[in-house]
């Protein structure tokens, strides 16, 4: 009974998304307030029946209902309940469900988070949110229905979870992945709205920016958290694959990343209005690209879902409308005015073009290296399947030449900025990061041009944050009165670039640097990492939930004093019949130590892989605080202070924010 | 700028939506049903144990073998090993292995730890016989006929239980047929 009222709140969601993409829409384009006022109360409804129907899923796997498919194919009666639980997004179906929750989710959020807004735009906000969920809507009821029964023939228990997925990291990595994904669509239904009223202005920027910082938060976290995953539970000790479904998730990273940087200049500068919003369009179809690859099957990857051509199709005609309908309207209605000479060739509006250009090219290189197998195929030129060696070549070269730019960059100052002072003032950055490079290198005993150039850009951006920061914050009433006196999104901006050295930093000293060694070890015996030495004390066996694990003892050395004692294990799980490697890591701020049990050699012998990660840490830490700081800088008192005075202003002069308070308070 | 220029966004949207959409129907995973009863893709790539020895599909005629698809790199290929040498040492299974997307020194090291099930192997570093094949991970096993004709794709690891209930029936079926 239960399945088929979570397919009913669905269908009324659909109804509501239906209702919200026109009736406000129509309301805009008339000037009827009584229709936008339908704007708010359908975004509410739509999340209420969405949230009820996810809640219902939810349920089903809680209660270990298997006559529910999609339950008997994610789920067990032996899983734990929390597994259960992240069970509900283990599958297409389900995590679809949950991307269409976060969707209705965010367009609650500008619904109520936008209330000083001028009412036209909430309302054509609104509506284009309406008109994606709709799309979603339909595709999860038509094509990937996650109520569908087995009846008569109930199973009598559910095929499991797959073993990758039963693990903390994965309970977190989608929804983040998706909140930074669905996110996006906020930037674009702004973009889409300003489209529209042809009103590309500071206002747009500003209201946009928000919206994008946040999603982009989300998406840096979820992507660290999926490397993290990565990282220990596949057993490799590798954090980055290229694999097209992580590619996936990065394209929308960096061109959201440029849309971020590109609206500070719309918003400060008023230039570079196309491009920005062409870049809000490109960002959120990335996004939608991502779910067409990762949902269609037509790259295939370690970990994309059942495919479907169906559901290809559908997913493909919903990216396609998306993205015909947004470009052409963009295509008529950008503004083609050319802003002559309001800024200098040497500017802050010039580094931060340069860097829009670079991520760019880096998003073009992702998705060619992506799609490139696709192509070649296409135009009967072969098959190819591109690997690691094509992205490190050329995605490395992007990152130092953007963040050589990003140091500069920090000094300029907006529309003018003195060659001359640029150069001194960068002088003694400069050398400091010359200087701390080589002792880097020195430490880690070795040098190559790669760790060189990496380790460098990371103490350049590192050097010239701080030194901006400190140049900043110099006051008369003393250092901590001037720290104070900088703004939280200055400090966002500062802890999104310290963020990206460090991850920098922690990628080039891992590649470089990092000790992988496959040694064949018996129980008392001992292999050497780097300067660590393992002892592997005994194998023995355990009774685990759901599997049966032969677990090994290893003691680490270093320098002759014991500094850590690890617990690696094998993993068999009987109901799906696979065998996961758990290993077993001493995690450190400056290195790791990471064992994995390979396979059983003899009777006595085992295959161990030992690993010394130096600095591996750094990435998902840096990721971590780059994400901290978009959330810092969304928390700006300018946002709201701003917001509400031009709402004030254009209170006392135009009917239209009238009309949008008084419908407001008919909400209200 | 030209309005004419921003229509460029569009065309280039319209051009890759082409390539997308002519990539559902060569969906890669298909390949598991479009494969079976066609011969095995032409092929043309070094042995790995001599090196510049040249192998083809001729490889698979007149006998009927396995085809697996391993790679020291990949951790479920381990778990398996075992299994392989058990069924070619006991069971005296022809088993032609395909080291994918590999490196020559780690594959011979993987072998000489775990030991060599197999017959020939082929060496496709840049995983081109792999795509052709359709293979999206390793490990995969194929079952070929003695006419090197492909009946059967495994996805996954081969323990006593899979070759018992999978391949051993199809194995047999294709003694019949040749």
């Amino acid at each position: 009974m239960y399945p088929e009222l979570g397919q009913l709140a669905l269908i009324i969601a659909l109804l509501l998304a239906v209702l919200l993409s026109v009736v406000p829409l129509a309301g805009a384009a008339t000037g009827r307030d009584s229709l936008q006022a339908f704007a708010r109360p359908l975004s509410t409804g739509m999340f209420v029946f969405t949230g009820l129907s996810f809640a219902v899923l939810t349920h089903a796997f809680m209660v270990d209902d298997f006559s529910v498919a999609y339950v008997a194919n994610n789920s067990n009666s032996m899983l734990p309940w929390y597994y259960k639980f992240s069970a509900v997004w283990g599958g297409h179906e389900g995590s679809l469900l949950l991307w269409i929750l976060m969707l209705a989710g965010w367009t609650l959020a500008v619904a109520v988070f936008s209330r000083k807004l001028p009412s036209t735009m909430v309302s054509q906000v609104l509506s284009v949110m309406g008109m994606i969920c709709v799309g979603f809507f339909l595709f999860i009821i038509v094509t990937s229905n996650p109520f569908d029964r087995l009846l008569p023939n109930i199973p009598a228990d559910g095929s499991d979870l797959n073993p990758l997925l039963q693990d903390i990291g994965l309970i977190l990595h989608p929804p983040m992945l998706y909140m930074g994904y669905v996110g996006f669509s906020v930037a674009f239904a702004f973009a889409i709205a300003a489209l529209i009223n042809g009103k590309l202005d500071a206002a747009w920027a500003r209201w946009s920016r928000p919206w994008t910082t946040v999603a982009w938060a989300f998406l840096t976290l979820g992507i660290a958290l999926g490397s993290w995953w990565a990282y220990y539970e596949l057993g490799w000790g590798g954090w980055w694959f290229w694999d097209p479904v992580e590619n996936a998730s990065l394209l929308p990273w960096l061109s959201g990343t440029a849309l971020m940087h590109s609206l500070a200049v719309t918003e400060k500068r008023g230039v570079f209005k196309s491009w920005t919003v062409l870049l809000a369009i490109v960002t959120f179809s990335l996004s939608l690209l991502g779910a067409f690859l990762v949902r269609s099957g037509v790259l295939t990857s370690v970990h994309s879902f059942a495919n479907d051509p169906e559901r290809g199709t559908f997913l493909l005609a919903l990216l396609g409308i998306t993205v015909v309908a947004s470009l052409t309207l963009y295509a008529f209605r950008a503004p083609v005015v050319h802003v002559r000479s309001r800024y200098g060739s040497l500017s802050r509006e010039i580094f931060l073009l340069l860097n829009n250009v670079l991520l760019v090219a880096a998003t073009m290189l992702v998705a060619i290296g992506t799609l490139y197998p696709l192509v070649l195929d296409y135009l009967n030129l072969g098959k190819l399947s591109i690997g690691e060696p094509f992205f490190n070549a050329t995605f490395s070269p992007m990152a130092v030449a953007a963040g050589l730019l990003l140091g500069a960059g920090i000094f300029s100052r907006w529309k003018r900025t003195d060659g001359g002072w640029l150069a001194r003032k960068l002088l003694w950055p400069l050398a400091v990061s010359v200087l701390a490079t080589t002792a880097v290198m020195l430490v880690y005993g070795s040098f190559a041009p790669w760790a060189f150039a990496g380790v460098f850009t990371a103490v350049w951006v590192t050097m010239a944050t701080v030194w901006d920061l400190w140049d900043k914050s110099a006051s008369k009433k003393g250092r901590w009165y001037g720290l104070k006196r900088q703004s939280r999104s200055y400090y966002g901006m500062v802890l999104g670039h310290l963020g990206l050295a460090m991850v920098i930093a922690g990628a080039t000293v891992v590649s470089n640097y990092g000790i992988e060694r496959d040694v064949r070890m018996v129980p008392g015996g001992s292999a050497e990492v780097g300067d660590y030495t393992v002892v592997f004390n005994y194998i023995g066996e355990r009774q685990g939930a759901n599997f049966r694990a032969e677990y090994g003892e290893f003691d680490v050395f270093l320098d002759g004093k014991q500094v850590a004692s690890l617990h690696p294990e094998k993993r068999h799980y009987p109901v799906g019949m696979s065998v996961m490697t758990e290993a077993a890591i001493d995690a450190g701020l400056f290195r790791d130590v990471f064992i994995a049990i390979g396979e059983r050699i003899s009777d006595e012998a085992w295959a161990i892989r030992l690993q010394y990660k130096p600095l591996v840490r750094w990435l998902w830490l840096g990721s971590l605080i780059m994400a901290i700081g978009g959330f810092l800088a969304i928390s700006d008192k300018r946002y709201r202070i701003r917001v509400r005075s031009e709402a004030k202003d254009t209170a006392s002069t135009g009917e239209a924010s009238a009309a949008g308070s008084k419908a407001a308070e008919a909400n209200a | 700028m030209r309005r004419v220029m921003l229509f460029v966004p569009l065309v280039v949207a319209l051009v890759v939506g082409i390539l997308l959409a002519s990539g559902i129907g060569k969906d890669p995973s298909e390949l598991e049903s479009a494969l079976i009863g066609k011969p095995v893709p032409e092929f043309n790539l070094e042995n790995l144990r001599e090196p510049g020895e040249m192998l083809d599909q001729s490889l698979f005629r007149g006998e009927v073998s396995l085809l697996n698809v391993w790679a020291e790199w990949c951790p479920a290929c381990w778990d398996e090993h075992e299994d392989l040498m058990w069924l070619a040492n006991e069971k005296g299974v022809r088993i032609i292995g395909l080291n994918y997307k590999d490196q020559k020194e780690n594959a011979f090291r993987f072998l000489g730890r775990l030991g060599d099930p197999y017959q020939t192997i082929i060496f496709d570093p840049r995983g081109t016989l792999g795509f052709d094949l359709g293979v999206y991970g390793a490990p995969e096993t194929f079952v070929i006929d003695a006419r090197g004709v492909v009946l059967y794709r495994h996805v996954g690891v081969v323990n006593e239980r899979v070759w018992e209930e999978i391949l051993l029936p199809v194995m047999n079926q294709a003694k019949g047929n040749s």
